[in-house]
């Protein structure tokens, strides 16, 4: 601006050069930022760049990270004696339960195999998964997406799905080498295929942006569906694995006026609690973690993609 | 940023606190609240030391902003870049301001930002609510603060 007069006058020519060269430089890299935005958003093409740069996003994520992760270990460290038999007591309980009814599991298993060998259908694969933390770090609080702190060095890929001991939590939006991005099924921008587990029921649940409701929006006024019926992962559409808990419908609204009931339910999966978490995996790693390199780090063999939580 | 200058390591720093402030994990009610930390430091050095801290590094930053927040890329870079262009274009004025005064123009500065982030979000489809106003006001009142403890390192470590 040569509006702007500065005290000593030799100042003033060199000042006049900058505010040119200013502008031009705003003009260039705004109109890099809008090529940026289009690529980003219409194509989805810069995902070598957003990787690139989500390894220098990551130190701070980490130091963000440290602070909560140290407290959960202090926690641990000096709880007590009573306590810590306590949940000892109480893990048994439950390891003697769970183990029982995956008894019962393999059996049918076995079971299910020999008839779709009869049927001549094709096998499941058995899934593998990645064990993850989500980072306590903010992202937009008006999107539901979290950070794992893990990424495709460890096996995590994107379009993999996310899922908690309680059921689906979510799918894998991007993977970095170090970490990687989900968004979670309560996303408005987020639909997945269910089935009634009732009677087969197909339909859509698509996120609400409440993190404590889905909506399905397309379920005819005279569908047999009630309160209390548990949806499961449809599998079709080939992006999550068949047969996760998704959600339990908690209101059928019947209007005669709409063609379509008004149907919500609530996601099983806890999903503003969970800490730990599972991606089930398409692939094997590409730089599998060796075994006791960290606590938790590693994948899983084959089988029981529910038996760490 | 060619060759060792004295003090590149601080500014790098406090941008390093920034982003860390503007991941840090608050209660949803706070949420909104939160200022926009990465920007004030940028306004900060960009009207101490317009010749090192510019349209570039807070393009940079803006990129490193859209990562962490995971937005769409370029968008913060957009929103930044621009204001440091105002701040750049004004800083010889602004610069004398007393600190209460100065507290104005972050507030209008800011103003100036998020009505961009909620343009870009409206063009993009974005979910709505997502104008924090809110932030304005507080980023305009941690502006002192943020001022002078920026300035104390400044002539602390002497980087100019």
């Amino acid at each position: 601006m040569p509006g702007e007069q500065p005290f000593g006058s030799g100042n003033i020519k060199p000042l006049f050069q900058k505010s040119e060269s200013l502008t031009l430089r705003l003009l260039l890299l705004g109109a890099l930022s809008i090529a940026l935005i289009i690529l980003d958003h219409h194509q989805h093409q810069l995902n070598h760049l957003r990787s690139a740069l989500s390894v220098a996003v990551y130190p701070v994520q980490v130091a963000v990270n440290t602070p909560f992760q140290v407290a959960h270990w202090a926690d641990a460290e000096l709880s007590s004696r009573q306590r810590l038999l306590r949940a000892n007591r109480e893990l048994r309980a439950q390891s003697l339960q769970l183990q029982s009814r995956l008894q019962r599991m393999q059996s049918l298993e076995a079971e299910n195999a020999h008839l779709r060998a009869l049927l001549g259908s094709a096998r499941q694969l058995p899934a593998r998964v990645v064990v993850a933390q989500i980072m306590r770090v903010d992202l937009d609080p008006y999107r539901h997406e979290v950070t794992l702190n893990r990424g495709t060095r460890q096996g995590v890929h994107t379009g993999e799905a996310l899922i908690d001991s309680h059921g689906i939590m979510g799918q894998v939006i991007h993977a970095g080498p170090l970490t990687s991005k989900a968004l979670l099924i309560t996303d408005p921008s987020h639909s997945i295929p269910v089935e009634d587990v009732r009677n087969g029921l197909r339909s859509i649940a698509r996120g609400d942006g409440d993190t404590n409701t889905l909506s399905l929006p397309y379920i005819p006024n005279n569908a047999d569906i009630k309160t209390g019926d548990l949806l499961v992962s449809s599998g079709l559409g080939g992006r999550f694995p068949r047969g996760y808990p998704v959600g339990r419908v908690s209101r059928v609204v019947r209007n005669p006026h709409n063609r379509f009931a008004k149907v919500t339910a609530v996601p099983l999966a806890h999903l503003d609690r969970s800490r730990e978490v599972l991606v089930i995996t398409r692939k094997p790693a590409a730089h599998p973690v060796p075994p006791g390199s960290g606590k938790k780090a590693g994948t899983t063999g084959s089988g029981n993609p529910g038996g760490k939580s | 940023m060619a060759g060792p200058r004295p003090g590149l390591a601080v500014i790098w720093v406090t941008f390093f606190v920034a982003l860390c402030l503007t991941l840090l994990p608050l209660p949803g009610w706070a949420e909104p609240l939160r200022p926009e930390w990465v920007l004030l430091a940028l306004i900060y050095w960009s009207m101490a030391l317009p010749h090192r801290v510019g349209l570039g590094t807070a393009w940079i930053l803006g990129l490193l902003v859209d990562v962490a927040k995971g937005a769409v890329l370029g968008q913060h870079a957009l929103c930044m870049t621009f204001t440091v262009y105002i701040v750049l274009r004004t800083y010889l004025r602004v610069r004398n301001f007393p600190v209460w005064q100065q507290s104005a123009v972050i507030a209008v500065l800011l103003t100036v930002y998020e009505s961009l982030i909620f343009m870009l979000d409206g063009f993009l489809g974005h979910a709505l609510p997502a104008w924090h106003w809110p932030a304005i006001i507080t980023g305009a009142m941690v502006w002192p603060v943020v001022f002078s403890l920026l300035r104390g390192l400044r002539r602390r470590y002497q980087v100019a």
